[in-house]
């Protein structure tokens, strides 16, 4: 699963950090927690709070108190970080701190906007009529087309989208901050429905909307504080 | 409550290969029954006491077993229903026969259990088998006749109350009115009449408007003993809403709101969380409630809205352990409390099967263990302690050793006697006093 499989990615680079999420419950003398500076164990239960969300929604049928107490666990921890991200202290390879913090200060709000978008598409599901909106780990074929397509595009961001974001896309600024990023496989999905290939039919068609606007979703968010003032692109 | 040392070894019953989910005895305590993630419900009924067998006085045996919910497939939302029974609650004997409820996450189920120890014997038209007889064989009519059989206890499904909720039950609670019930989900709670099942009363919906603003839910619930126009629900943020059914038809108003304010030395990222509240017991005389958070429990005054009047700790020293349990997600467990018949005992689960009981007049508490250990005949029941650091006795466990999968969440007091029910995952161990019970 896409969690448990992070879940070791971080647990190699974090070996090192005395705040590891992992030492918290293997190390009986974590006094070292208590005593941490708030930013830095704020910002590893972060991390651990949007791998609970992620897991939570992938749940077929998530447990409504279980996703709404980690969301306001979430909100807290946020709210205890905004001050923070003028600080310095960032746990991890100090690449370009500045960037990061605006990274994680605008990848908050994607994920409030993201978080909130999916709490709206809880109430869809309430809706007999909607199809089945399979989550984040299925393949795209799976999608229903017609009057679901905004929600379901919200729900489709917060599954590859900014999971790559948060994910892979975190871990890969942290290491390697360049103008590549752009570049790597944040993009493999968008940019393929983006090509008018002759091969595809008409099935194809709803496949490159969709991906423009999590185009614009993550050229949004990457550029930072643009992503605060902007309207709602046109997926929304 | 007396001490430890004057219960029996438990009764240790294997239920079943399924995790129990929940215990609850009848009005007079004759009956418990559990169910479990199986979708089934096992009822024990109690031995009466007999001086011919005074070792086996009082003791719990298999009445019966049925398959109370089925998995079932939502085919409009692709999502599988679980069969596990999330509460039992039993209806308040009428006639001969016993009811219950009982539910899983959707769909609430009436179900009569009636004992058969005779049987007709003897018709004309039948004969003993059941085929029909020859006609011209019969020269003289008889009277059917009841004769004793051995007992059969028979269990059917008299109501079925489904599609009343979107979202996952997590309490039904009988009105004393013994007419209608109540069914909570996390968002919405709906009044039933126990006769019919193609509609209910929403009288409670806290679903915001745009989902975005959730930040709440319904976590139990239950109607005053008494009063049938009160009851009561609590939710993820440790708040208990009283709400009187004569106010309004949608009872989104609430008439009292228990609340105790944030203790701001004990302030942390945590804080909602551990104050979610997980069980709401009113007391057997009406006046007082108990609710169980993560790491408490609470008496409140129904008169006083602004703290509760007595709190009783849990398990404090998993304080400074919030960050793991957050992390293995034993934060959220939710953990069930109980009143003993005269209200003056509670008592709750805890991890590594401990299970722990307040004495509200002497203030003393004491842990105890269900263990298979302690299920033995010549076992000496002990209390347990367990040792945060510093001096530490023989028998003491540590808190890094508490085995956090071991939880107990269910529990139950007989309604009159000195009698507990206690879930310890497949395990259902039943505790008495020693003393005899028409001694007390």
């Amino acid at each position: 699963m896409l969690s448990k499989g992070l879940k070791r990615k971080r647990e190699e680079e974090e070996e090192k950090e005395p705040l590891a999420v992992d030492a918290w419950w293997l190390d009986p003398g974590h006094a070292s927690v208590a005593q941490a500076a708030p930013a830095v164990a704020s910002s590893s239960l972060f991390d651990l709070s949007v791998l609970k969300l992620h897991h939570s929604l992938q749940q077929s049928e998530p447990d409504l108190r279980h996703l709404v107490l980690v969301v306001n666990t979430l909100r807290r921890i946020q709210a205890s970080m905004a001050p923070a991200a003028a600080l310095p202290p960032v746990p991890s390879p100090p690449a370009a701190p500045s960037v990061a913090d605006n990274l994680l200060a605008s990848s908050d709000a994607a994920l409030s906007a993201s978080m909130a978008s999916l709490l709206e598409d809880l109430s869809h599901i309430e809706g007999l009529s909607q199809a089945p909106q399979p989550l984040a780990d299925e393949a795209p074929p799976g999608r229903s087309i017609g009057g679901a397509a905004p929600s379901l595009g919200a729900l489709d961001l917060l599954g590859p989208a900014t999971g790559c974001l948060l994910d892979d896309g975190l871990e890969g600024l942290f290491e390697d901050i360049d103008t590549s990023m752009y570049d790597n496989e944040l993009w493999a999905p968008a940019s393929e429905g983006l090509k008018p290939g002759p091969e595809d039919g008409p099935g194809k068609e709803e496949a490159p909307e969709l991906d423009e606007a999590e185009l614009d979703y993550l050229m949004d968010v990457l550029v930072g504080t643009q992503a605060l003032e902007r309207p709602p692109g046109p997926g929304r | 409550m007396r001490e430890a040392d004057t219960l029996r070894p438990p009764q240790l019953m294997e239920v079943s290969a399924d995790i129990i989910s929940t215990v609850e005895f009848n009005h007079t305590g004759e009956l418990l029954a559990t169910g479990d993630k199986g979708g089934r419900v096992v009822i024990f009924q109690r031995e009466p006491e007999s001086k011919n067998a005074p070792h086996s006085q009082g003791e719990y045996d298999v009445y019966s077993t049925f398959q109370s919910h089925e998995p079932e497939f939502d085919y409009l939302k692709s999502l599988e229903i679980e069969e596990k029974i999330n509460k039992i609650k039993w209806l308040p004997q009428q006639n001969a026969a016993h009811s219950l409820l009982s539910t899983n996450d959707k769909t609430i189920k009436l179900w009569k259990i009636t004992e058969r120890d005779k049987r007709p014997e003897g018709y004309n038209l039948k004969d003993e088998e059941g085929k029909l007889k020859d006609l011209s064989t019969v020269t003289s009519l008889q009277v059917p006749v009841l004769k004793p059989m051995d007992l059969m206890v028979e269990v059917s499904p008299r109501r079925i109350f489904a599609n009343g909720h979107t979202y996952h039950i997590n309490s039904i609670s009988v009105n004393s009115d013994c007419e209608t019930y109540m069914s909570a989900d996390d968002l919405r709670i709906n009044l039933w009449h126990l006769a019919i099942t193609d509609r209910s009363f929403n009288i409670v919906d806290i679903k915001p408007a745009n989902m975005e603003d959730l930040t709440e839910v319904i976590t139990a619930s239950e109607f005053h003993p008494h009063h049938c126009n009160l009851f009561v629900y609590s939710s993820s943020k440790g708040s208990l809403r009283l709400c009187d059914m004569r106010a309004a038809a949608l009872c989104d108003k609430h008439s009292k709101l228990f609340e105790e304010p944030e203790d701001p030395s004990n302030r942390s990222f945590f804080s909602e969380i551990i104050s979610s509240v997980s069980d709401v017991k009113f007391s057997h005389s009406g006046r007082y409630m108990l609710t169980r958070d993560y790491l408490t429990v609470k008496v409140w005054d129904l008169n006083m809205e602004a703290r509760p009047i007595e709190t009783y700790q849990v398990h404090d020293y998993l304080r400074s352990k919030l960050c793991s349990l957050y992390e293995n997600d034993c934060i959220f467990d939710k953990f069930e409390c109980a009143w003993n018949g005269s209200d003056s005992v509670i008592m709750t689960g805890a991890y590594n099967n401990f299970f722990r009981m307040f004495d509200r007049n002497t203030k003393r508490d004491v842990t105890l263990e269900a263990s298979r250990e302690s299920s033995k005949p010549r076992a000496v029941l002990k209390p347990r302690r367990v040792c945060v650091g510093g001096k530490r006795r023989r028998d003491d466990i540590s808190v890094d050793s508490l085995d956090f999968t071991k939880k107990i969440l269910h529990t139950a007091w007989h309604p009159a006697e000195n009698i507990i029910a206690i879930a310890a995952t497949n395990n259902l161990y039943i505790f008495q006093d020693k003393v005899n019970s028409d001694m007390h």
